[in-house]
């Protein structure tokens, strides 16, 4: 099994836990075996000390130099255009979807539910079609 | 209205204002002592009422103040007054007419019914309306309810004027008389019937709010329906 994300400069994160919950940042500088130095000027992010534990790496990776400063990451970042390619990507779309589930009205919960169920005739009728038809075959 | 103190005290207990600095800051120059005119000051401790009968003598000295007959043995404190003050319950942020509510207690758990108003009483004034989902105008504590974010316009709505706490308050049962054999074979309660005043005041209140519940898709269905809790459901993650 090898290893695609990997931790170093310029690696693109997502940061998990704390205030900056949900926000891209750069992998910036390595500081020991736990911590790293990341910084998000184009999604919100201070410059500060990480630890691991609280990052997810993406796919994405930018080229800078390492402790480059915020300027040079602005630029990099951009260049490469991570904040629309992230949003584009499944992971982001699908952590949107997740918050708008969570945050649904009880008059909209009903409605997905009546979606539901009228999917779910649909699917179980063609099913039993399906199945005797087959029946019938064999 | 009096003032407060215009004195107080310091640490140990001194006052901070001497006697003549007090004397200044109440200006007790301007105040002159009202000097009460003697003769109104008299007060009269003793009657003179006259007696009938010839043997009695015509008259009694009698005090115009009673003492007491008794005095109690125990000196009792003053009861403090109380300083609670009976204000009208406030009204939660998501409470507004036209809401749709989930009723938590009672008869009617489960069901999604829309608020009308609040009554003086405090207590929220609901209905179903009842050719929706069964539930009458009533009234409703709003700790018993879960105001969700979904609203009905009803500001063109006119509800009965009759409709305030005594309108929905329980008539108490005329008291049976004490006779042994009839209590007996008489009901113990007397089953509640609905007075054709409520059946009318409900189909007036229902054929205004019908109009406005169909013309959002799926609301009378929703208003049908129960709320209920499922695997996953917590209800303090969830919005309503």
């Amino acid at each position: 099994m090898v290893f695609s994300r990997l931790v170093e400069i310029g690696r693109v994160a997502l940061i998990n836990e704390g205030p900056d919950r949900g926000k891209l940042c750069v992998i910036v500088d390595v500081v020991d075996q736990r911590k790293a130095l990341v910084d998000g000027p184009c999604s919100g992010v201070a410059r500060q000390a990480i630890g691991f534990g609280k990052l997810y790496l993406l796919d994405f990776k930018i080229r800078i130099p390492h402790s480059a400063r915020r300027k040079t990451i602005v630029k990099a970042y951009e260049k490469m255009d991570i904040g629309k390619k992230w949003e584009q990507s499944a992971w982001a779309k699908k952590l949107v979807a997740k918050a708008k589930k969570a945050s649904i009205t009880d008059f909209e919960r009903f409605k997905v539910k009546c979606l539901k169920q009228q999917r779910a005739r649909v699917l179980n009728k063609k099913f039993k079609e399906l199945k005797k038809a087959q029946a019938v075959q064999s | 209205m009096a003032h407060a103190s215009r004195n107080h005290l310091l640490a140990g207990g001194v006052p901070r204002y001497s006697r003549s600095a007090m004397y200044r800051r109440k200006a007790l120059y301007k105040r002159k002592k009202v000097k009460v005119d003697p003769k109104q000051k008299k007060s009269v401790h003793f009657k003179v009422k006259p007696v009938k009968g010839d043997k009695n003598g015509e008259k009694r000295v009698v005090p115009t103040k009673k003492t007491r007959r008794s005095y109690p043995t125990e000196d009792n404190p003053r009861r403090i007054h109380s300083r609670k003050v009976v204000r009208p319950q406030k009204l939660r942020a998501s409470l507004a007419p036209g809401c749709v509510l989930i009723l938590l207690a009672g008869s009617h758990m489960g069901k999604r019914v829309v608020f009308l108003k609040q009554l003086p009483s405090g207590q929220l004034l609901v209905t179903g309306p009842f050719c929706v989902n069964g539930v009458p105008l009533r009234r409703v504590n709003q700790a018993y309810v879960i105001a969700t974010k979904t609203k009905i316009d009803i500001s063109e709505v006119q509800l009965p004027e009759a409709l305030g706490d005594g309108y929905f308050k329980r008539k108490a049962q005329p008291k049976k008389s004490s006779g042994g054999e009839s209590e007996i074979f008489q009901d113990s309660e007397q089953k509640y019937s609905v007075s054709e005043q409520r059946k009318e005041d409900q189909k007036k209140v229902d054929s205004q709010l019908v109009p406005l519940i169909k013309t959002t898709p799926h609301m009378r269905q929703y208003l049908r329906s129960k709320f209920t809790l499922r695997k996953g459901q917590y209800p303090h993650m969830m919005v309503f």
